[in-house]
């Protein structure tokens, strides 16, 4: 029997009270896809981390093709025959793809030779395994999906053997990310080992053949992928059953309630980032804006949360909203029944140091509930806060824990309740479960269909399509700044909405 | 969860600085070959031995809480107010103006209205770095800073130029009215048979400060406007996103920082000096950068390190007057203490969060990446 390509033997790390990885031990055998799945927070990236020599471990051994190896930084992984595509891209963006894949590869102190046999294996490469990039293309001007071609391709110019992937579709549309899949049973075929790390349970089912679950620093389970479910695996990473589909009824859509018009919006450097955005959102419905993430989705929330400008018109229940920013900011929003749960919460949703009582009047505090005079109603706002950690199980339940301090589950739950809970006529959701653990996403989706059964209008925007297809009733798809299509959730599938997403109309 | 305790933050992190930066001071005090002993017990007692040190150490705080909470509420902000110097000297001409010009039937109304005076003059001048902060984005710090060069020379003309009295060879303003004269502390405590030091020049403006402390704290702490204050000083997408405005917020905030420091004024010019002289702050506006840091930007830190640098401004007078120790080592003094409370804060910290957290590690916490 052949040694494993890698094994892990006890790797543990703690930092501070946190311990990341518990004992943790797995083999990865040569040839393999072997994926690593788990909720935020659950130690994923860290053990990779020591794999690739970014932090030392506690305690532990790493055996690379039976031997016994010490990883102290990345050049002895990178030596060790490890490569590693991190989810943030590490290239120069205004290098061309060759600088990019001898930068700290050079031979010489003149580029030239270098250069010149980059070149030459970078073709080779190209032809070994189908991954063709254009070598004298600047980074800024290809599309990510290349981008990520160009982070293997760096990664097998120095003789990598073992390629680690850290969530590597997160910036991907389905075509490109089928387009990486294949590449990396390419890879797989000529006899590279490969991990993937992701929360993704359809691409762990997708590619891997074997798949290991870790939760809360541990590892839970190592399965063969062949005999396992994604409700099965989905089970294994919260530690009890999960429903992965949305349940839900019908929509019963009623009136419009926002009716947007020829929305165009342009950015502090004066690019158009909207492009005359018509769409409507019923009583009773949910909208889903999906579309590959720097599309314009962020605008438009703002626009709509009244934080950005715009020109265009936008009325709620028939009422026009002031878009110039002159009349209009988010407390006047939020005061037209607008309520907003932004998509990046630890900046925008939460302020990270106050506490969860705070956090909850935060945006609402004029509230005469929460500001009696001209003095807060401290008392108030904690008994509220508190109430609402209740009806949204938020964990730990106490208002006066910073909101730094709550997993991002909780964090995204307290501003949940916040904001549905002022009965708004209007929720703007931005990736709701984002860096969300699957328990609390479950309960998230759960809440925003029960507003819209109240007859609510929600405009939902997530880069996930499997959430915007299971969450939505209409799906809008995004891209650059318009909109390519409208579409009933029922009607459509991944594979239509992909190629929308990617600009394509049929 | 918090790496320390409260008690540990807000106590046991300054209290070390502080016996950190003692130590070194005694070190110093030693290689220039006196009795560091010597030197502390002389100040305590110069300081704090008779009521006259303590009107002294407390007349200094009283100028410290002022420009302390300016520079306190401006953090709040994320603002860095430097300029508490510049507004100080430009809150002592609205005081001025208020105490010479006006003819006032008892002291406690021209309190109120130099009261008055002294926080529209500070707040003014304040303005104009923070609407150029909050509209054209010209960094508040550079500006206060140039403010400060700008106040000096103002100051500088008005007394030179217009507000000195025919005949007079001093760059200052006449006496002020005996009607506008502030009680001294002597004069508040002796009808309940306190007899404290006549010479002493701490003042009823000592209880404004006081005050001005409490109504600081409930705007910060208990009031809308304090949390959209906090709010956007910790993080201005998330004001943007409540609806907190960017420049409304600045200009508030700033506002209130150059009306406090202005506030100054009512102590040094009108309790103390009973006029307006060239370079009546004496640094108090910088002190204040030193008292808001120690105290944590909250007005009850604010408070006790005001009493601190009081100590030590008193004490350090006491210490050139009597001993051979000059008066530059002091400042010394007062310099490492601001290094070690200040910008030293995390060389005491990391050490201590690291000690909480290896007395509290427990196998039952989460895990993280």
């Amino acid at each position: 029997m052949t040694a494993p390509a890698i094994e892990l033997k006890g790797i543990s790390k703690a930092f501070g009270p946190v311990q990341a990885n518990k004992d943790i031990s797995i083999r990865v055998m040569p040839g393999t896809i072997h994926g690593i799945i788990g909720e935020n927070g659950a130690g994923k990236s860290t053990l990779m981390s020591i794999l690739y020599g970014f932090y030392k471990a506690d305690a532990g051994e790493v055996f690379i093709s039976g031997n016994r190896t010490e990883i102290p930084d990345s050049q002895a992984a990178i030596a060790a025959g490890i490569g590693m595509v991190f989810q943030h891209f590490k290239l120069v963006e205004n290098f061309t793809v060759l600088e990019n894949i001898i930068l700290g590869a050079e031979d010489g102190a003149l580029l030239r030779p270098s250069l010149a046999k980059a070149r030459k294996s970078l073709l080779e490469l190209e032809q070994e395994y189908d991954l063709k990039v254009d070598p004298d293309a600047v980074i800024e001007e290809i599309g990510v999906g290349m981008q990520q071609r160009v982070e293997i391709l760096k990664a097998l110019y120095r003789q990598a053997n073992i390629l680690i992937l850290d969530e590597p579709t997160g910036v991907l549309t389905p075509a490109e990310a089928d387009q990486l899949f294949r590449i990396l049973g390419r890879l797989k075929d000529e006899g590279k080992t490969i991990i993937l790390i992701t929360h993704k349970l359809r691409e762990i089912m997708d590619i891997t053949d074997t798949v290991s679950v870790m939760r809360r620093g541990e590892m839970t389970a190592t399965v063969k992928t062949s005999e396992t479910s994604p409700e099965h695996l989905a089970e294994l990473m919260v530690g009890r059953k999960v429903l992965l589909r949305v349940d839900k009824t019908p929509a019963q859509p009623g009136n419009v309630v926002l009716d947007v018009q020829n929305l165009r919006v342009r950015d502090e450097q004066g690019v158009e980032r909207l492009k005359g955005i018509d769409l409507q959102v019923r009583a009773g419905e949910i909208l889903g804006i999906a579309g590959v993430a720097g599309n314009g989705q962020s605008e438009l929330l703002e626009v709509l949360g009244g934080y950005a400008t715009g020109t265009g018109t936008i009325t709620l229940n028939g009422q026009p909203i002031d878009l110039t920013g002159k009349n209009s900011d988010g407390r006047s929003r939020r005061a037209n029944g607008i309520a907003h749960v932004p998509e990046d919460r630890q900046r925008e949703g939460l302020i990270m140091d106050f506490s969860a009582w705070e956090n909850t009047a935060f945006g609402y505090h004029h509230d005469p509930r929460y500001a009696s005079g001209i003095l807060m109603n401290n008392a108030a706002i904690k008994a509220d806060t508190q109430e609402k950690m209740d009806r949204f199980d938020v964990r730990p339940p106490h208002p006066h824990l910073a909101a730094k301090n709550f997993s991002g589950g909780n964090q995204q739950k307290i501003v949940l309740a916040r904001e549905i809970e002022r009965n708004p006529d209007l929720l703007l959701v931005g990736q709701p479960t984002r860096g969300v653990d699957i328990g609390a996403i479950e309960f998230i989706h759960q809440q925003i269909v029960a507003l819209r059964d109240q007859g609510k209008a929600v405009l939902l925007v997530s880069v996930e399509l499997e959430e915007i297809l299971g969450l939505a009733d209409r799906v809008a798809v995004m891209f650059d700044g318009q909109i390519m299509g409208t579409r009933a959730a029922t009607d459509t599938d991944e594979k239509e909405l992909g190629l929308l997403m990617a600009g394509v109309t049929a | 969860m918090d790496v320390m305790p409260k008690w540990a933050e807000v106590i046991l992190v300054p209290l070390i600085s502080l016996i950190l930066a003692a130590i070194l001071s005694a070190l110093v005090i030693l290689a220039i070959g006196e009795d560091p002993v010597a030197a502390v017990r002389l100040m305590i007692t110069g300081a704090l031995g008779s009521t006259y040190g303590w009107g002294y150490t407390l007349y200094y705080a009283t100028n410290f809480m002022f420009t302390g909470l300016a520079v306190a509420i401006a953090f709040h902000a994320g603002l860095f107010n430097i300029g508490g110097e510049g507004q100080a000297m430009l809150g002592g001409l609205g005081v001025a103006l208020v105490c010479l010009f006006i003819p006032w039937p008892h002291w406690s109304m021209a309190l109120i209205a130099a009261v008055v005076g002294s926080a529209v003059f500070g707040a003014l001048w304040a303005a104009i770095p923070a609407y150029l902060q909050a509209s054209r984005g010209s960094h508040i710090v550079i500006t206060t800073i140039m403010f400060n060069f700008i106040a000096a020379a103002v100051l500088n003309y008005m007394l030179v130029n217009v507000l000195r009295p025919a005949g007079s060879m001093d760059p200052a303003t006449a006496r002020f009215d005996e009607a506008v004269h502030l009680p001294s502390l002597h004069e508040m405590l002796a009808p309940i048979g306190i007899n404290f030091s006549k010479a002493a020049p701490a003042n009823v403006s000592l209880v404004v400060a006081l005050i001005a402390c409490v109504l600081v704290w409930l705007l910060i702490w208990r009031t809308p406007l304090g949390l959209e204050i906090r709010s956007f000083g910790k993080s201005h997408r998330a004001a943007r996103y409540a609806g907190i405005g960017a420049v409304r917020i600045t200009m508030i905030a700033m506002l209130l920082s150059g009306g406090l420091a202005g506030m100054m004024a009512i102590n040094n010019v009108m309790g103390e000096a009973e006029r307006l002289v060239l370079n009546a702050v004496e640094g108090a506006g910088f002190i204040g950068i030193a008292v808001a840091l120690m105290g944590r930007s909250h007005p009850f830190g604010v408070f006790l390190a005001a009493i601190l640098f009081g100590f030590l401004y008193q004490g350090g007078a006491e210490l050139a007057l009597w001993t051979s120790i000059p008066r530059e080592l002091i400042v010394v003094i007062q310099a490492l203490v601001i290094l070690f409370t200040g910008a030293l804060d995390n060389m005491v910290r990391m050490p201590l969060e690291r000690m909480f957290l290896a007395m509290r590690r427990r196998p039952n916490v989460q895990a993280g990446e």
